[in-house]
């Protein structure tokens, strides 16, 4: 495991050693010592590791991951795994608003609460929060799978393209063109995966309500005016 | 003797003139507020406001076609390890694949490489004909993501973080169904079809504050390579690009209220932001009272249409100007051989700006692979190519008479201004005097 202390080596000198790592790399396991909270630790990496980062961090950990795992021993800030291509990212403790903003693919799994605007504008990415969400999640979602464990804050999926919400606790409010929706068997199914990826094994996808888009503000229509 | 009315000539309201009046009707009667693509279409004051003095006896002027009077501009010296050098001050601006069809990006990229200047992505991602047709290409990193992956972040010249435009600072993109296609849907990950509207704020910062901890990611990113430049909209030019140095760009691009979009609502193009006159000497007042005039290089765009109006901005303070709608019109946009066709529109050449619709008879902004295909990437990148060399001829020339053997040693004392409105937003003083309103020197 080849470790780096973020007291002694530059953030810097962190990201260009994971960047210059290519598919095949035999530097596989990365250590993270000493974050303190800083923003953009292992940011754009393109390769199959594991990062592991031992503390919290600022902003935009993670951001643009594509392959690789990266977990947090702490909390996360704004935009963690903000435009995530693929592979994991996991959040042991609490993370700040945006997270998993824009995301493409791959997995972000938070076992604290998440803030508010997770999941805004997601593109294909799966999310998995333990805890609850705050308002405005979901914002504008487009593609991919938000499942919440607990609450979710107001406005949830206000204005949502195609991404598909479960929520197991309650839901304060939910935002325009956001509906509750039948949870028909590939639902139960597709939740069922995602709950097993995420590695959460005591919850009954039956304990989960599926909201999405009603897709009336598709397209313009004035007599639609009063929904915005 | 006849008590008739005397006759008197119909009189219209000024107020309630023939576009007001078609527009009431037409609200009525659709219920929707009118979208269209372009920029303000009002009278404002512009660069035609402007003159050159021209050398005289306090200052002699350069040869034309001997002496030498270059044009090089360098994008980025402040933090990039790689700045873009051009061979010309004039780059063209972000217009997505999307709005415009991928034919039309391919001639950007075309004109603007044989010209040796930068073209600029939108909202809707990179696309294979910019990139490989583009020696110079800007990425757009906009609110909605449309498109954004690490791969084509690495692979642009520099990264353009859009706060705003000139047509609708404030405002995001639109993009209405019919422009939906397969390819456009695939990239945006949206519906087929459907009337997409960019989110306006970028989701995951709020504010200079944040934007500067963006700006650190995307330089990590890429390795601190790509020189970031932040556009913004002519709002308030001078706290704006105070803001953006701030942040830490390395370019600042100023978009007045001229500059085109591929479409919004025609209420928010003409009443919200100010003309590209008004927002190039607070723009450099900002940069000067920070330390960073050319350090952190300005670019200014919105209805540059010649020389003249590049050599104009150049002389109040820009480091660079940006063209869109004129570079569409140099494709072919709007011309006047399509009349009958323009016609069937219900419209007419110069003045067509549905381009939302899709049935642009000019193959230019259209995803209809009929209408695409009417537009030769090839013949229209050189139409591009000539049009930025006589733009590039034009300012030389007003270089040379203004006495200088470098576009950027033009200055704001080699202009005068015709209007007391013109003279007071672009700091000279009105033509015969040396009043400039607002200086306080009566």
């Amino acid at each position: 495991m080849r470790s780096i202390d973020l007291e002694k080596t530059s953030l810097r000198e962190l990201n260009s050693s994971l960047h210059q790592l290519k598919d095949g790399t035999n530097e596989t396991e990365w250590e993270v010592l000493n974050p303190r909270g800083q923003h953009s630790v292992a940011v754009g990496v393109d390769a199959p590791i594991t990062v592991t980062i031992r503390g919290s961090v600022g902003y935009y950990c993670a951001g643009m991951n594509k392959h690789a795992t990266i977990v947090v021993h702490g909390s996360a800030g704004p935009g963690t795994a903000e435009n995530m291509m693929s592979g994991k990212v996991v959040v042991k403790g609490d993370a700040s608003q945006y997270a998993g903003a824009t995301g493409r693919g791959g997995l972000l799994l938070i076992e604290g609460n998440a803030s508010s605007r997770c999941g805004i504008s997601m593109k294909g990415i799966d999310i998995v929060v333990k805890g609850n969400i705050g308002h405005m999640s979901a914002f504008m979602a487009q593609s991919g799978h938000l499942v919440v464990l607990g609450d979710a804050g107001d406005a949830l999926g206000d204005s949502i393209y195609e991404a598909k919400l479960f929520v197991r606790g309650k839901v304060k409010s939910l935002g325009a063109d956001c509906i509750e929706k039948e949870m028909r068997p590939e639902h139960h199914e597709a939740l069922s995966a995602l709950l097993e990826k995420a590695g959460v094994t005591d919850v009954k996808t039956s304990e989960f309500k599926r909201y999405g888009s009603a897709r009336k503000l598709y397209t313009f229509n004035i007599d639609n005016a009063d929904a915005y | 003797m006849s008590y008739q009315n005397p006759p008197t000539t119909p009189r219209k309201s000024a107020t309630f003139d023939d576009y007001t009046l078609s527009e009431i009707r037409r609200a009525a009667q659709t219920g929707i507020y009118d979208i269209r693509g372009g920029g303000a279409k009002r009278k404002v004051p512009h660069f035609d406001d402007l003159l050159f003095l021209g050398a005289s006896m306090s200052r002699y002027p350069l040869e034309g076609y001997r002496e030498k009077c270059s044009t090089a501009v360098t994008l980025g010296t402040r933090f990039a390890k790689k700045p873009i050098e051009l061979k010309i001050p004039i780059t063209i601006a972000g217009m997505s694949f999307g709005s415009l069809s991928a034919n039309a990006k391919e001639a950007l990229g075309r004109g603007a490489t044989l010209a040796g200047t930068s073209t600029t992505t939108g909202d809707g991602g990179m696309t294979p004909e910019e990139r490989g047709q583009s020696e110079k290409l800007v990425y757009q990193y906009l609110p909605s993501r449309y498109g954004m992956n690490p791969d084509d972040l690495r692979k642009a010249d520099a990264i353009e973080v859009v706060v705003g435009q000139g047509a609708k600072p404030g405002g995001g993109g639109m993009l209405l169904g019919q422009k939906i296609s397969d390819r456009v849907a695939e990239m945006r990950t949206l519906p087929k079809g459907i009337d997409q509207r960019s989110a306006c704020r970028h989701p995951d910062w709020t504010g200079p504050d944040d934007l500067e901890i963006k700006i650190l990611e995307l330089r990590e990113i890429t390795d601190w390579e790509k020189p970031i430049y932040i556009k913004v909209g002519g709002a308030r030019p001078y706290y704006d690009v105070a803001l953006a140095v701030k942040a830490g760009a390395d370019v600042v691009v100023v978009d007045g209220m001229q500059g085109g979009t591929a479409a919004t609502q025609e209420v928010f193009i003409e009443h919200v932001g100010q003309p590209t006159l008004a927002c190039i000497r607070p723009a450099v007042q900002a940069l000067q009272d920070l330390g960073m005039h050319r350090k952190v290089q300005l670019i200014v765009s919105g209805g540059i249409r010649n020389g003249a109006d590049a050599a104009k901005a150049l002389a109040l303070g820009a480091d660079a100007v940006s063209i869109g709608t004129a570079a569409l019109v140099a494709l072919g946009d709007n011309d006047p051989d399509l009349e009958a066709e323009y016609a069937k529109l219900n419209t007419t050449a110069g003045a067509y700006d549905d381009w939302h619709e899709g049935r642009d008879p000019a193959g230019i902004t259209t995803q209809d692979a009929e209408l695409a295909k009417r537009l030769d990437p090839v013949r229209a990148g050189r139409r591009l190519a000539n049009y930025l060399k006589v733009m590039t001829l034009e300012l030389q020339t007003i270089a040379r008479a203004a006495g200088h053997n470098h576009v950027h040693n033009l200055e704001p004392e080699d202009l005068c201004a015709l209007t007391i409105e013109a003279a007071a937003m672009a700091r000279v003083p009105l033509s015969g005097t040396s009043w400039i309103p607002g200086q306080g020197n009566l």
